[in-house]
């Protein structure tokens, strides 16, 4: 493989720009630099050292940090597309075509493009998963790229540095001490080991270096960031993850999808709101009552071990819990979120038999139309028998009543009426705002009474065994993020000529203004020479240029 | 006094604190003659102490509203955004106590000022909490956000200062152009406070009802006279409970827009423009030059390489703070409310966004080399983006957070 | 092999790995939708009802028979349609050792006879009370038809209406050898 040779013998791959060793700059363009180029430390970037294959392409596009910045604004401008309208999951239509006609209708002809073009699903869409993807690429490739050739740099410092690296640091001084002293080297070290700093001593060069781990921040929150994705990634590996969602009316038990041999009773859903008027900008928005609070009493049951789907006698209550919003019930992984309701669905229905003429009444009957019985008894000979129930009345066909659904919203029956002054019975045909005599008048009728409604809840059940990886990935992140922007590496390069003359350099990877608060002591404590920031006098330069124009 | 006056009351003193802090500041810095440090020097230390009662005034209102709620005030949109000027000022103080640079203070202490004014426009009552909001996340979540923004938010701060003396004012160039109109903004939002008191002192109230793009039938209370309105809308008054009537003169706008379109707020913008255009030109008239110039000599001492790294700085201090409280702490929060720790609604995604955005600053920075007047840029662009989060995302794009 | 050739190498695994990662996801976020939790070939989970007669039906307990599993509801009008067909195949295939088991969606007992009685069906009919069944096997649209073959394994899964044409097909599919 080919090298370069720097001028101390030392033999770096192609690319570098800095001596590994020496610090001495290497390639031409380098050199012409007033100040060195200390981004990676002047390491070959791994990519650029060589560049044959496709292979060796694909790797040093993903590894560009311009190829990165572009991922990061391109995933930045999809995700805000995804926003103008909102997304099919959040609009009421659950069908393709109800949905087609939903952005139709709302937002028209925007609304058509947007979702034949399929923005409106854009963040399950390929294309939006292969831009996350590949910035998930470049973070894995650009970090190999430079994390492992810095991080051997940085394990192999040497001590003395070549004037020229220390002259085309930032902040450079160069000249005698202000005051008479003998070891001044010393002085210097004895300080920055009071300001904490690492230092090393060979012959009559000194370097002091401070938070070194500061430059492994950045990588280390990459390696986070992949975490993350992989987390996420396996979520479409079946068995990590389970999303249902299930309704309950109250006093009905279900079996828990997703979640074999569970079954969950709703024994009550409780909706309380605050009982403050609205005001402010509810009002402008015609929101009136503000809701304190939706909560399902749940209790999850468990079937005995071995017993089978369909089986409903032996169950054991695993546990009873309130399910509210913010407070999941949970158990075994599974979590149960309390996330829709319906209210007031109609439950009981109670009526009187009652003699149309006289209106007495010859006692009442209570239908509980989740379970209606076939025949009421009331003693004494009077009977009501149901010929035919329908939850959800939609018309007559062939002569029987249909149902729309099995939910009871339009409830209708036919009942049969036995009472000791008509012992053949009568039939009579009752719904809603309705009834019927088909085979002729009737003495007695079904007085309507009263309804009994119950609520329904709308559970979503959820189990993801991603999260703890997630977690894991956000942590490692944070740590890489806070390691890397709250300390910065400082190294104060110092070497005493034999004239006497102090030469210093000295770099931080940021925060200069901190480095040269540090340099301020040190320069007073052991009189060395005042340094100059090489970025301060450019700036001044460039004024003056400006001025003489 | 109960505890939600004296709460109010310390609002108000914050804001004349600013206030005055801002105009110490602006003496602070103010150009001197080369022998008169001392006095620059004891205007900045009253300054900086003006604004720390002010702050503390801040501060107070906060717990004392807290403490009257119940919960942590930034449930609304008063509360978040008076919240977040709080912050702001927090971290400036911060910032000030690393760098002691004046300057930032005459940009800071008015932008919060602007902050809390655009704030006062919304109403200011106390609201209880929906059930969704219930949850002592919420106090974690949206504190450690808007702390984590308003520190990024110093970055532009320092971004402006950079401009503001870095920008060639002699020359007609974009730049000059493009930050001009970055102060006209900030005197729109001026112009939007200005209307808003205006049109209350006139006691303008109009209730229009009208059927939204869902289909269902609704009320709009515009506190603007009406230059837009949702098509078919006609003006009501409220009768008892829940009803509306027909009123007998009908106050209906300019122009009719299809009820996609929210016709209050564009009204609203409206008014903002044509008085703070009004205002602007006001104040160019009466200045003779544009705003930029008229301020740009308060930045005359101003060393652009520090102020460069501190609009870096508060980026580094900022991103993690942000990217705890509204990336981490909301998937949390996401998870244990609604049971996925992302969904996708429009504010996650915008949280996102600015989160992308600070990565590509920080990335453009440390291997592109985009610093000063570049780097300056994003942050001001860093800035918008957590401004409309804030503002255009919560009124505009409905979502689980519009909470308004 | 000089170090070159390694590093190639080694970027070259690294890169197909992350292709095959990247491939994979993409296509099973895509193809997500069409996953389907119990697919042709699959044991069919075993379960136990009890019909309207009382008789208890388990499914291992057919083994050696096929099953023809039909989910319905009163309202659904497509199951209506079908079931005389259902009917008469029914009294066909019986001897010739195809069970068919009707499943209906947690509706009260009452209106299942009711119907029962009307629609004049003579094959068994339960009712899955907390459709746990039903989540068993997954069903979403009424009518569902599952075909289990003698061995137990699920041959086929119908949603829809059937034709009697359609019908004895599927009956035939299943018939012990």
């Amino acid at each position: 493989m080919e090298k370069i040779r720097c001028e101390c013998g030392h033999e770096n791959p192609i690319g570098t720009k800095l001596c590994g060793v020496c610090g001495r700059a290497l390639t031409e363009e380098e050199q012409q630099n007033k100040l060195a180029d200390m981004r990676y430390d002047g390491i070959a970037i791994r990519s650029k050292t060589h560049n044959k294959s496709i292979i060796d392409k694909v790797w040093n596009f993903f590894s560009s940090v311009k190829v990165g910045i572009t991922l990061i604004i391109l995933n930045l401008l999809a995700a805000s597309i995804g926003t103008i309208l909102p997304q099919e999951f959040y609009i009421d239509a659950s069908t393709e075509a109800a949905k087609k006609i939903y952005y139709e209708d709302i937002y028209g002809s925007f609304g058509s493009l947007y979702y034949n073009l399929g923005l409106s699903d854009i963040y399950s869409s390929w294309w939006f998963q292969i831009l996350v993807l590949m910035l998930g690429v470049s973070i894995i490739i650009a970090s190999i790229d430079r994390g492992v050739p810095l991080h051997k740099n940085l394990k192999n410092q040497r001590v003395k540095r070549h004037f020229n690296f220390m002259k085309r640091q930032r902040i450079f001084a160069e000249g005698q001490t202000t005051a008479q002293q003998d070891n001044t080297l010393g002085q210097v070290e004895e300080k920055l080991k009071k300001m904490r700093y690492n230092v090393r001593r060979e012959g009559n060069a000194l370097m002091a270096e401070k938070n070194r781990f500061a430059r492994y921040g950045p990588y280390i929150n990459h390696v986070g960031l992949i975490v993350f994705l992989i987390a996420v990634m396996l979520r479409l590996i079946p068995g990590f993850h389970v999303d249902e969602s299930i309704w309950v009316a109250e006093g009905e038990m279900r079996a828990v999808p997703g979640m074999e041999g569970f079954f969950i009773y709703n024994d009550d859903f409780l909706l309380e709101t605050h009982d403050n008027q609205a005001q402010g900008e509810q009002l402008k928005q015609g929101v009136n009552v503000v809701a304190k609070n939706f909560q399902t009493d749940a209790i999850l049951y468990k079937q005995a071990e071995g017993s089978l789907p369909g089986q409903t006698d032996n169950l054991e209550e695993v546990l009873k819990e309130q399910i509210r919003v913010n407070h999941p019930m949970k158990y075994d992984g599974y979590a149960f979120y309390q996330m829709d309701y319906s209210l007031n669905e109609l439950y009981k229905m109670k009526f009187a038999l009652t003699n149309k003429e006289t209106g007495a009444s010859l006692g009442d009957v209570v239908i509980d139309l989740t379970n209606p019985e076939k025949t009421y008894d009331l003693g004494d000979g009077v009977r009501v028998d149901i010929l035919s129930y329908v939850p959800d009345f939609s018309g007559f066909k062939n002569g029987q009543p249909q149902t729309a659904t099995p939910a009871p919203n339009n409830p209708a029956f036919i009942f049969r009426m036995t009472t000791p002054e008509t012992p053949e019975g009568e039939t009579s045909f009752v719904a809603i705002k309705q009834t019927l005599e088909p085979l002729g008048e009737t003495k007695y009728k079904m007085a309507f009474q009263n309804i009994e409604t119950r609520d329904k809840t709308g559970l979503t059940i959820r189990k993801d065994s991603t999260i703890p990886f997630l977690f894991v990935g956000g942590f490692i992140f944070m740590l890489g993020v806070v390691i890397g922007s709250y300390w910065a590496h400082r190294r104060i390069w110092v070497e005493e000529l034999e004239d006497g003359t102090i030469r210093l350099a000295a770099h931080t990877n940021k925060n200069w203004f901190g480095i040269k608060k540090e340099l301020d002591v040190l320069t007073e404590a052991a009189h060395l020479p005042a340094y100059i920031d090489q970025v301060d006098l450019e700036k001044e330069k460039e004024k003056e240029g400006d001025t003489a124009l | 006094m109960s505890l939600i006056e004296v709460s109010d009351k310390l609002l108000y003193v914050a804001f004349m604190c600013y206030l005055v802090a801002t105009f110490l500041f602006g003496g602070a810095i103010k150009p001197t003659k080369a022998n008169e440090p001392r006095r620059a020097n004891k205007w900045g230390k009253l300054a900086i102490a003006i604004t720390i009662v002010g702050f503390l005034s801040h501060l107070g209102y906060f717990i004392t509203r807290w403490m009257y709620t119940g919960h942590a005030p930034m449930s609304n949109m008063f509360e978040f955004t008076t919240g977040f000027a709080m912050f702001l000022v927090l971290s400036f103080i911060i910032i000030y106590f690393m760098y002691k640079v004046a300057a930032l203070g005459v940009v800071a202490l008015p932008i919060a000022i602007l902050i809390i004014g655009y704030a006062a426009m919304f109403p200011s009552e106390t609201s209880p909490l929906v059930p969704s909001l219930q949850s002592d996340f919420l106090a974690v979540h949206v504190i450690t956000a808007a702390l984590g923004q308003s520190i990024l938010a110093i970055s532009a701060v320092a971004g402006i200062v950079y401009l503001l003396k870095a920008v060639d004012t002699k020359q007609k160039s974009k730049e000059r152009f493009w930050f001009e109109t970055v102060m006209f903004v900030c005197v729109l939002v001026i112009g939007f406070v200005l209307a808003s008191i205006t049109f209350s002192s006139m006691g303008v109230e109009r209730t229009y009802q009208y059927t939204n793009s869902e289909g269902a039938v609704t009320v709009a209370t515009y506190n603007m006279p009406t230059i837009f309105l949702f098509e078919g809308a006609v003006q009501v008054e409220k009768e008892d409970g829940n009803m509306y009537a027909e009123t007998a003169e009908q106050n209906l706008g300019f122009v009719e827009l299809p009820p996609l379109f929210d016709s209050r707020q564009f009204t609203i913008v409206t008014w903002s423009i044509i008085f703070g255009t009004i205002l602007y030109g006001l104040l160019r008239l009466i200045g003779r030059r544009s705003i930029t110039e008229m301020i740009q000599p308060l930045v005359k001492r101003v060393d652009l390489t520090l102020v460069d790294e501190i609009g870096y700085r508060s980026v580094l201090i900022g991103f993690p703070v942000f990217t705890l409280g509204a990336l981490i702490f909301a998937m949390m929060w996401a998870q244990i409310a609604w049971g996925r720790y992302w969904g996708w609604d429009p504010k996650e995604v915008w949280a996102l966004i600015t989160w992308l955005f600070y990565a590509a600053f920080l990335h453009l920075r440390l291997s592109k080399g985009w610093e000063g007047k570049k780097s300056a840029w994003l942050a001001i662009v860093g800035f918008a983006i957590v401004m409309f989060n804030l503002v255009a995302v919560n009124l505009i794009i409905a979502g689980l957070h519009s909470y308004a | 092999m000089d170090k070159k050739k390694k590093r190639s190498l080694t970027r070259g695994i690294i890169l197909a790995v992350l292709a095959i990662a990247i491939g994979y996801t993409v296509y099973s976020s895509v193809t997500k939708e069409k996953v389907e939790v119990l697919r042709k070939g699959d044991d069919a989970p075993d379960f136990e009802v009890t019909d309207l007669n009382g008789e208890v039906h388990r499914l291992s307990d057919y083994k050696g028979q096929g099953v023809f599993l039909n989910f319905w509801g009163t309202w659904c009008e497509p199951c209506k349609r079908e079931f005389p067909a259902i009917e008469r195949q029914y009294k066909n295939f019986e001897a010739q050792g195809v069970q068919v088991l009707a499943l209906n969606i947690a509706q009260s007992e009452l209106e299942v006879k009711n119907y029962v009685e009307s629609m004049s069906m003579t094959f068994p009919v339960a009712i899955d009370k907390t459709k746990s069944v039903m989540t068993a096997y997954n069903v979403n649209p009424l009518p569902t038809t599952i075909l289990i073959t003698p061995e137990g394994k699920v041959e086929k899964i119908i949603t829809g209406e059937m034709s009697e044409s359609q019908i004895v097909a599927n009956l035939e599919s299943i018939k012990p050898e």
